[in-house]
């Protein structure tokens, strides 16, 4: 468990960052909490000869809610994501997610950039991001671009982000007022779910106008069910509309079978997180 | 030291001795990060070695290419099984009485085992080395399935003769390492088909790893001007480790000291000798400076001594009012590529034969097959005494599965055929010797505290609710009574490889009366630091703050057979009571001396002799303590020194009464423990808070092990849980509360009637956790699923059920 040689720089700006990914090519990599890349290093399964910390990048830190509009920051950990009262206010799936990643130790370390960055498909955010219908900042040597995060995930740790890209912030708009759910199934405290699902549901009167729903490591990418939200608008949320939502839903994802258990498990698991998380978001509505 | 106004209740209370929950006097140091481990061994000019590892379970080694390590700046060495050959030590004998490669020579046998040792000037450096290193693999068949071992043309230990005997006798296949049996088939073949009932079931107890929270390491340093080889380690038999080491590698025994510094954990981990070891001590022999070992916790997980793997095909008979007959027993072991057991040289499946458990059995039959397989070497004791979890698991599954066959209560049951109070001593019919117990007493007041009628009832209507569609959650109800043998042993029937399980205490009283207490055991988190001294305080007077206590240095300490199989309390306790009285027997001549009467003519009281009759005329034990150094008695030689090696006549037999109530989530496999009651009798209590520390912590385990913790391989032998992500440790968020109770039942044989406790809990806990799993789907047709009980196969469980709809 201990990794190959490296040399470490600690730029202070976004700019000086991109100059160090262009300066040094693929052999370069950002960090930001580390909890995906070094464990990586130290197995030795990646190589780098240039690690760039962004932790003193001032501009990638800190929460804004500028009235509709919120813009996170990637070097935001998830202890931040949970405290933040303004964050709460608009977007409150946030903070009932990010209380299901992982444990407070490493929550004060990992940032909501590297969560959604890395494009590992068992990370918590990127499937929140697909409800929260995000943009992602990708800072570069041509400048700046945004993408929508329902367009950025590719395959597993395979993302829209160039090498020489760092993504800097994250944007979407307030979600205040929609019920929202986070519900995660894992074996521990740590791990990475063996299915969970993000719902965020509006309502107008009895009747379900607007859904949006997202599966967690249930792919290998985050999956935004479109099928799955359109089944339950219009609809007052009954027994039918869950079932036909966690049909739409089934029929989107693909799991894996790994140490958590063979798909047919998955999948059925997959369909309770569903089911629950729609309930407890209609209930909040 | 005048205290003549001290109260006798006072003076007890002073002592903290026997029954004190004394504060652990290790935990000043632990809590504020102060302890000295291993790995805080940092000597000058130390150099670092670390292990190029197999990733194939099974494959030729057709070459070993070192020469791109060798420029990696800092290398210093690359050793392989070619550069050990000469001095002999590239195999190396395990406890077991088999061998083991220290580094693969030829072929390697399991995923992460030893091909190279590279040394190197730092760690960084050695991890570079060992990157650096190609070897040349060709792989072969993979047998990680234990039947399947024995059908196998394959032979998997090329290195031993065809046909010839292993250490524990006629081999029946060439990957058959031994079969042992005890008790007698015949007779309960024919008691089995004599019977009203028959219960039929096969009990897997999967593969899991202790995993102590401190990895296994080592420091060698050979001074080669003074010929001494010191060895720093993490090992819970420090003295055996000296005299393998001397025997292994032709150092005088006095020549070598072993040092067992603070020790995060063991749990039967680091009782074996691993090729770590050797190849430190070989790399410093060679350049003549300090190389350190210290393993990651991946090669923890691989390489190092698993636990369990047993498949326990059970028969049980009773007669259809449940008073047992008969239990068969037939294990299929699998102990990976070397037998690497560390059980007792007689005893190839440890103490297995406790298999009969809490219960009156007339006749039964075990017969345990050792079998290699392409996994990792080791099936040690995981906090339990020689396979006595796996004994207790069997019967305690056997005894619900005979309970089903009857339709009759599981609690019931075990009432009906517990050994009664007053038939112990209570030989088994697998020749134990049950030394004391009182199992009804025990399960009565388990029951009550549980309240278990109410349990029943509120089970019965759970179902209903279930069935009637209101609720999707199920109850369990675990029940588990077990009894342990521990405290090995009895140097007539045990001993390690011809080294004899007994242990050793030796004390110093200082003229001022306060002590120091040397044993041949080991603490890797125990508390013996604490407990020894509150054994010494009740024995000699002198209170427990005064008598510092010290194990592991092998130039200091008596010498013992260390700590593992709940052994230190049951044998060295024993002999650090009876030093305790060698001291207060001749306590006795001095101060009969100073005050003047006959020896029979003073009686002790707490920390003192008195004048019979004459309350007010006594000597304190520090008042004999600074005579006994500072005056001139006729006839008594100066000091106060006393050493006891006892030999124990029996082992002990704690046990216990535990009720786990869970919640299973049919749905998702998810389940929550509602209620832990777990009632221990493992004879005089110590120290009771100690106690409750480790019910706590071993319970802990058990749920691991129960419910989710395992070391898993698939079909090419890849380890798939050789991280802790995927080896499952519960943190306090997993942990269930728990209610510790206790009888006090002491064993007639033992100087203080203690019994050891520190695996009961393991032993115990696993079955109630499982029981309880098993118990929620009764009611719905389960009789045996295997552990561990992690989500999916508890969901598996509940749709091959058809509770999924």
């Amino acid at each position: 468990m201990i990794p190959a040689a490296f040399d470490y720089h600690r730029p202070d700006t976004i700019d000086a960052a991109v100059g160090l990914l262009a300066e040094h090519g693929e052999e370069a990599r950002v960090v930001a909490g580390g909890h995906s890349l070094i464990p990586m290093m130290k197995l030795r399964m990646a190589y780098l000869s240039h690690l760039v910390d962004l932790r003193d990048v001032q501009e990638m830190q800190g929460i804004t809610v500028d009235g509709d509009t919120v813009t996170l920051g990637a070097m935001v950990t998830q202890h931040e994501l949970i405290t933040s009262d303004a964050l709460a206010s608009v977007a409150p799936i946030l903070r009932e997610a990010s209380l299901q990643i992982a444990d407070p130790q490493v929550r004060y370390m990992g940032t909501i950039g590297g969560n959604v960055a890395n494009g590992d498909p068992g990370n918590d955010i990127p499937g929140l991001m697909q409800a929260l219908d995000a943009k992602f900042v990708l800072a570069g040597p041509e400048g700046r671009r945004t993408v929508d995060a329902r367009g950025f995930y590719e395959a597993a740790y395979m993302t829209a982000r160039e090498d020489e890209e760092i993504l800097t912030h994250i944007r979407f708009r307030s979600v205040a007022g929609m019920g929202y759910a986070y519900e995660k199934q894992k074996r521990k405290i740590g791990d990475y779910a063996t299915a969970a699902a993000a719902v965020l549901v509006a309502k107008d009167g009895d009747t379900i106008s607007e859904a949006r729903i997202a599966m967690t490591n249930l792919s290998d990418t985050p999956i935004f069910s479109e099928g799955a939200g359109a089944a339950l608008v219009g609809t007052s949320g009954d027994g039918a509309a869950v079932a036909a939502a966690i049909a739409a839903m089934q029929a989107d994802i693909d799991p894996a079978e790994d140490n958590r258990g063979p798909v047919e498990f998955k999948r059925h698991v997959a369909g309770v997180m569903l089911s629950r998380a729609i309930n407890s978001a209609l209930s909040r509505a | 030291m005048k205290d003549e106004v001290t109260s006798r209740d006072e003076r007890v209370a002073n002592l903290k001795g026997m029954g004190a929950s004394r504060k652990r006097v290790e935990d000043a140091r632990f809590t504020q990060g102060k302890g000295n481990y291993v790995d805080d061994v940092k000597l000058p000019g130390m150099l670092f070695g670390d292990f190029v590892r197999s990733p194939y379970a099974h494959a030729r080694v057709n070459g070993i290419n070192i020469e791109e390590a060798m420029k990696v700046p800092g290398v210093l060495a690359v050793l392989t099984a070619k550069d050990l050959e000469p001095l002999g030590l590239h195999w190396m004998p395990t406890l077991a009485g088999d061998k083991q490669m220290v580094l693969a020579d030829g072929k390697v046998l399991f995923q992460g085992q030893e091909v190279a040792f590279v040394v190197a000037t730092d760690r960084y450096a050695c991890a570079d080395g060992v990157e650096a290193v190609e070897v040349d693999y060709e792989d072969l068949p993979v047998i990680v399935d234990p039947f399947e071992a024995m059908q196998s043309d394959l032979v998997l230990r090329e290195d031993l003769e065809a046909g010839a005997d292993g250490a524990h006798g006629p081999r029946k296949h060439h990957n058959h390492i031994f079969l042992w049996e005890e008790g007698d088939e015949a007779a309960t073949n024919q008691a089995l088909e004599s019977s009203e009932v028959v219960a039929e079931e096969m009990v897997y107890y999967h593969r899991t790893h202790p995993c102590p929270l401190e990895t296994c390491g080592c420091v060698a340093s050979m001074d080669k001007v003074n010929g001494k080889l010191t060895l720093w380690g993490t090992f819970q038999a420090p003295h055996v480790v000296r005299t393998v080491a001397s025997l292994l590698s032709g150092i005088d025994e006095h020549n070598i000291r072993v040092i067992s510094p603070d020790i995060g954990g063991g749990f039967g981990n680091k009782v074996g000798v691993y090729p770590g070891y050797v190849c430190s001590i070989v790399a410093s022999i060679v350049t003549g400076k300090p190389v350190k070992w210290i393993e990651d916790r991946m090669d923890n997980l691989m390489a190092t001594a698993f636990a369990r793997d047993y498949w326990m095909k059970g028969k049980i008979s009773a007669t259809k009012d449940g008073k047992i007959t008969g239990l068969h027993c037939h294990v299929t072991a699998d102990h990976g590529a070397f037998d690497a057991c560390a059980d007792p040289t007689k005893f190839p499946a440890g103490f297995f034969h406790i298999c009969t458990g809490s219960y009156d059995i007339p006749v039964a039959y075990v017969g345990v097959d050792g079998v290699y397989t392409n996994k990792a070497p080791g099936g040690v004791a995981y906090r339990c005494s020689f396979r006595v979890t796996e004994a207790a698991y069997f019967i305690e599954r056997m005894i619900e599965v005979l309970a089903i066959e009857l339709n009759m209560d599981a609690a019931e049951l075990r009432r009906i055929n517990f050994i009664k109070q007053e038939q112990f001593p209570y030989t088994s019919a697998l020749g134990w010797e049950y030394d004391s117990g009182d199992y009804h007493t025990a399960w009565d007041k388990a029951l009550e505290a549980v309240d278990y009628a109410g349990l029943r009832a509120e089970q019965a209507q759970r179902v209903e609710d279930f069935k009637a569609g209101k609720t999707r959650k199920l109850l369990g109800i675990g029940l588990t009574h077990f009894t342990e043998i521990v405290g090995a042993g009895p140097v007539k029937n045990c001993d390690i490889l011809g080294m004899g399980m007994f242990d050793s205490c030796e004390i110093r009283i200082h003229p001022t009366g306060s002590a120091i207490a040397r044993l041949g055991t080991i603490s890797q988190g125990q508390g013996h630091a604490t407990t020894f001294a509150q054994i010494l305080a009740s024995e000699t007077g002198i209170p427990a703050d005064k008598i510092t206590i010290e194990e592991g240095d092998t130039d200091t300490a008596p010498y013992g057979l260390g700590t593992y199989g709940s052994r230190s309390t049951p044998v060295a306790g024993a002999a650090t009571a009876l030093a305790g009285r060698k001291i207060r027997a001749k306590a006795q001549m001095i101060a009969a001396y100073l005050l003047e009467v006959h020896d029979d003519d003073v009686e002790w009281d707490v920390d003192r002799f008195v004048v019979k009759g004459a309350p007010e005329r006594f000597k304190t034990m520090a008042e004999i303590a600074f005579a006994s150094y500072n005056q001139a008695i006729p006839g008594v030689e100066p000091g106060l020194e006393a050493v006891s090696y006892y030999d124990p006549p029996n082992m002990t037999y704690p046990f216990g009464a535990y009720v786990c109530v869970m919640e299973i989530d049919v749905d998702t496999g998810e389940h929550e423990v509602r209620q832990f009651y777990a009632l221990d009798d493992c004879g005089t209590r110590i120290n009771p808070m100690v106690i409750e520390g480790q019910v706590h912590g071993g319970l802990t385990e058990a749920l691991a092990i129960a419910m989710g913790q395992e070391i898993a391989y698939d079909d090419m032998g890849n380890c798939k849980t050789g991280t802790l992500m995927d080896f499952f440790m519960p943190t306090a968020w997993e942990t269930p509360h728990y209610t510790t109770d206790h009888t006090e039942t002491p064993s007639p044989h033992h100087p203080i009637g203690a019994k050891g406790v520190g695996e009961s809990p393991n032993v115990g806990g696993v079955p109630a956790f499982s029981n309880a799993v098993h118990d929620a789907f009764r009611a719905f047709g389960l009789r045996q699923s295997h552990m561990p009980h992690d989500h999916w196969r508890i969901w598996k469980t509940a749709n091959q059920l058809g509770l999924h709809g």
